[in-house]
């Protein structure tokens, strides 16, 4: 038989909300929950820390030099010259070229290991592309300077020679000399660049790889009941599931090579000039500068390298957010949302 | 270098554009045997599928009804370690002879699956015609649009979707989406039709709209479904085959014959334990 | 059509089904060979020209190009499309494990005559001329002092990453996706300003002396999220039944996490803190700003400068002494050799979990 409950006369059976209910946490729940968001605040703040240090430190530097800082090319804190405007356009040649060589060999290697490998290599490959990304940079500038650097200069003189109606191609050499001048041809943005491609192909090849191999089963086998090939398969379900991932593994590769430092400080050398021309010796990233004029520093001279790392920093955080936000969304299956 | 299409035994292709004149092929598999690793799931499957009719492969879950099915079109190999024997004949000709291309074996054996599967990135109009762009016909205005239609049609959603085919697919509720992947699968003209529990994951409803589907395409192509129930079997299929696997063994055809031999005066008493629902 | 014998049929063998038929195969064969002998003979006979890079590249090109002629006589497009395609991927992963190959290649073979020399492991440069032969002097000070600073950082990192990632994905609240996005960014910042925030803090604003410490406070500053994300990963992958499983005995949060979360997840979080050890052993930069290079043996963090493993690679490589330069490459083989150990223990804890990123 139902019983009827006697209504509690003291609430209000109209209302329908949802009560609130206490969690009930015991006492050490509530500090672990209140020390590990302590914890994430601490790490949310130090990164707004080392913005807001480096601003601070550098901001003498640009309420001094106010826009000149980036208009200015060269770079003579002992002539009380300071601006940025070659070494920002020579982070940028550098980092583009790093993504002109990485992007197309991560995109292909992650292809490869998703899609093409036979399935008992492929946690071998991805363990290789891992330890491509743990070899420190260092190395990869030893490699970039001693090894890569007497053959690029062979591609460099060729593409300065067949190539050179583009305009970044452009080398001035005497077209007479009995011998050419190698020297022309080394420690360029060209060659730093492809030593930073080197870095940058297993960070973005990782995040590819992982987004393609998350391609739908059902979507793959859907493609291939039709008559697809391998490739159209990738064409079809691969590459449109996976586009955020290529984009968001882009951009991560974009933020570390616009900062990478101790490869492009080993093989460059310096030059405080707007230059397109990237094959010819001679450019300067921020990251560089920063690190190469950092022993000699006076305080002065200090506050506009910690100024030139704020604008990297913001540089790079923008990037590598955007990238974040890409990569995030497509991990979670957002991205086959129509 | 014709030369080399005659060592490889290539047949001329054929253009998928134009609808074959052929209506359906004869599908026949014999002595087919699979496994996945060293793990037997189906022994010497030997089955005839007639032109232009419907054959049901029923039987309990894990007896190798799937395997068998995905056999058939080649889509078995796809899954790693897994391996066949035997052989299958589409018009007479083994699909797993050295010269034989797997795409378009696939492409003349078409595939529904038991989820919905359409392309969540292309509109209704372009998962329609993803087949025959992934098969490298090149459509284009009016014969793209009579395609669409044509396979929609078939399929019996086109009254349903003619006004939004550029909406996207995945928008359609199951049992649209389910005869969509039919319509595309029908739009590449395949010669038989391979259809994995298509209405499990669909309302009655649904079921009801894919089997009066499925009747009609019996007209002009071979269909094979796999399907546990019972009652869709008899509807729409003339043929059935009751696959089993016995503890530990591998599955086996325990009978097969017209559809109607099967359910009311079947041979083996395993096969009526299981048509009268005892087991399974 | 081949029909099989009876025998085979009697047997009832696994076939050899194969994707690819004899067309694919002898197309690829053909395009293969026709296009090395077209480029050996054109290359330097007419064209005259020379050089291995170039010679590979011509080959590559021509082999592309007559494996899709050939393809294009006897198949229609998609299947052309797919094999110029197929060749395209293969060619550009092998680039890239060629060159991770020749990475590791490299190190070692210029590193040989440095590596070979006991005293290279037991001494350190103190009173090492420039001109000194590589039988006197050696890294042992860069080595500890590396040793050193990665266990300060790890002992910072270790707990602040994991507790990121407690926060994360056991606690949660209004600022997580805030926290990931931001330690995800991170994970990237350029390694030089990790040390530009450590100097303008600590040795700046505390005038502190510039130190080992010093410098595994940059390292820790850029392993926390490394550390951070990739426990993420890990946390993520213990199976939320778990957790409800102690829930339901009456097990409060904190029980949860230490007793059941953490210790199912150990083993993928020891391989998260060695691909964070991996990621810093390497870094140079921040070094080269907060720490001074020395050449003496120094085990004490807190006084006077300590040198590195990659400090000492740079500082040598730049010397332009030939001596000193072997002795980078040395080191520089040590440094690999000390990622790949890492590495391989990493991998070799995560055998059976996929939780390695």
């Amino acid at each position: 038989m139902p019983v009827a409950i006697a209504p509690n006369p003291e609430a209000d059976l109209d209302v329908d909300e949802p009560r609130a209910i206490d969690e009930g946490l015991v006492g050490h729940d509530r500090v672990f929950h209140a020390s590990a968001r302590t914890v994430g605040l601490v790490v949310l703040l130090l990164i707004l820390c080392i913005g807001g240090f480096l601003g601070y430190q550098g901001f003498p530097t640009l309420q001094r030099y106010g826009l000149s800082f980036f208009t200015e090319t060269r770079w003579l804190p002992e002539r009380d010259i300071v601006g940025l405007a070659a070494v920002l356009v020579g982070t940028v040649e550098v980092a583009l070229i790093a993504l002109a060589i990485g992007f197309p060999l991560a995109f292909l290697t992650a292809l490869f290991i998703s899609e093409y490998a036979p399935a008992r290599l492929r946690t071998t490959l991805v363990s290789l592309v891992d330890l491509m990304a743990a070899v420190p940079s260092i190395i990869y500038g030893l490699l970039g300077f001693a090894f890569l650097q007497p053959h690029l200069i062979y591609i460099a003189r060729w593409l300065s020679e067949y190539a050179s109606w583009i305009p970044i191609f452009r080398v001035d050499t005497d077209p007479h000399a009995a011998a050419w001048a190698q020297s022309k041809f080394t420690a360029s943005a060209f060659i730093a660049g492809i030593a930073v491609s080197l870095m940058v192909i297993p960070l973005a090849c990782a995040i590819m790889r992982a987004v393609f191999s998350e391609a739908p089963l059902g979507e793959r086998e859907a493609a291939a009941a039709l008559g697809a090939t391998r490739w159209g398969v990738i064409r079809s379900v691969v590459l449109p599931f996976g586009r955020r991932g290529v984009i968001g593994g882009t951009m991560l590769a974009l933020g570390r090579a616009l900062g990478e430092t101790i490869a492009v400080l080993l093989i460059i050398s310096p030059a405080f000039e707007i230059k397109f021309r990237v094959l010819t010796v001679g450019t300067m990233t921020t990251s560089a500068l920063i690190a190469g004029r950092f022993g000699e520093a006076t305080p002065s001279q200090l506050s506009a390298l910690l100024a030139a790392g704020f604008v990297l920093f913001l540089m790079t955080l923008s990037v590598n957010t955007v990238a974040a936000v890409f990569v995030n969304r497509s991990r979670t299956g957002a991205g086959t949302d129509v | 270098m014709s030369a080399l299409g005659v060592l490889t035994g290539r047949r001329p292709s054929v253009d998928a554009a134009q609808p074959r004149t052929r209506s359906a092929a004869h599908l026949e598999a014999e002595r087919v045997s699979a496994w996945f690793g060293d793990h037997k799931v189906l022994e010497r499957v030997s089955l005839t599928f007639p032109n232009a009719s419907v054959t049901a492969l029923i039987g309990p879950s894990g007896c190798g009804k799937s395997t068998f099915l995905r056999i058939l079109n080649r889509m078995h190999e796809s899954t790693p370690t897994a391996k066949m024997a035997g052989e299958v004949r589409l018009d007479g000709v083994d699909v797993y002879a050295a010269g034989e291309r797997v795409t378009e074996t696939r492409r003349r054996i078409g595939m529904v699956f038991q989820k919905p599967n359409p392309f969540p990135a292309m509109s209704i109009g372009e998962n329609v015609i993803a087949g025959p762009k992934l098969t490298g016909v090149r459509l284009k205005g009016a014969s793209r649009a009579e395609v669409i239609e044509r396979s929609l049609r078939r399929a019996g959603l086109w009254d349903e979707v003619k006004d939004r085919l550029d909406r996207p697919g995945g928008a359609l509720s199951g049992g649209q989406q389910q005869r969509l992947c039919i319509a595309r699968s029908l739009a590449v003209d395949p010669d038989v039709l391979l259809m994995d529990e298509p209405c499990s994951a669909l309302d009655p409803t649904s079921t009801l709209y894919i089997e009066k589907t499925i009747q009609e395409l019996a007209h002009e192509m071979t269909v094979v479904i796999v399907t546990h129930n019972m009652q869709q079997a008899l509807r729409v299929s003339q043929q059935s085959a009751f696959f089993l696997a016995e503890a530990g063994k591998p599955g086996v055809v325990v009978e097969s014959g017209p559809t109607t031999q099967i359910f009311e005066a079947p041979t083996d008493e395993r096969t009526m334990d299981y048509v009268n629902g005892r087991f399974g | 059509m081949q029909a099989l014998t009876s025998e085979e049929l009697t047997a009832d063998i696994p076939r050899r089904t194969s994707a690819r038929t004899l067309d694919d195969r002898a197309s690829l064969l053909g395009a293969a060979v026709g296009s090395v002998a077209l480029v050996w003979v054109l290359y330097e006979r007419v064209f005259s020209l020379s050089g291995a890079v170039g010679f590979v590249v011509c080959w590559y090109l021509a082999f592309v190009t007559l494996y899709a002629l050939v393809s294009g006589v006897s198949n229609p497009g998609p299947i052309v499309v797919d094999r110029v395609w197929a060749a395209v991927v293969t060619g550009g992963a092998t680039l890239v494990g060629l060159a991770l190959g020749a990475t590791i290649v490299f190190i070692f073979v210029k590193g040989w005559p440095a590596l070979h020399h006991l005293n290279f492991y037991t001494h350190d440069m103190a009173g090492v001329r420039p001109t000194s032969p590589l039988t006197q002097g050696g890294v042992l000070h860069a080595v500890v002092g590396t040793l050193i600073q990665i266990a300060i950082a790890v002992a910072i990192a270790l707990p602040l990453g994991v507790a990121t990632a407690v926060y994360m994905t056991e606690v949660g609240g209004r600022l997580t996706d805030a926290v990931r996005t931001v330690v995800e960014a991170m994970t990237a910042l350029p390694d030089v300003l990790a040390g530009l925030f450590v100097y303008t803090v600590l040795i700046i604003g505390f005038h502190w002396e510039r130190d080992g410490f010093a410098v595994s406070l940059a390292l820790a500053v850029t392993m926390t999220p490394v550390i951070a994300r990739s426990a993420e990963v890990v946390l993520k992958l213990v199976s939320s039944s778990l957790r409800e499983a102690s829930l339901a005995l009456g097990a409060s949060h904190w029980q949860t996490v230490k007793g059941v979360v953490l210790p199912t997840a150990r083993a993928g979080l020891v391989t998260s803190l060695i691909l964070g050890i991996a990621r810093i052993a390497g870094e140079t930069a921040p070094l080269l700003i907060v720490s001074g290079a020395s050449t003496f043996f120094n085990k004490n963090p807190f006084h006077n400068p300590m040198n590195s493993l990659p400090l000492f690679i740079f500082s040598s490589v730049r010397s332009g002494e030939p001596a000193y330069i072997t002795r980078g490459y040395g080191a520089a083989a040590l440094l690999v050799a000390l990622v790949l150990v890492l590495f391989v223990a990493a991998r070799f804890l995560a055998r059976d979990r996929q939780v390695a990123r």
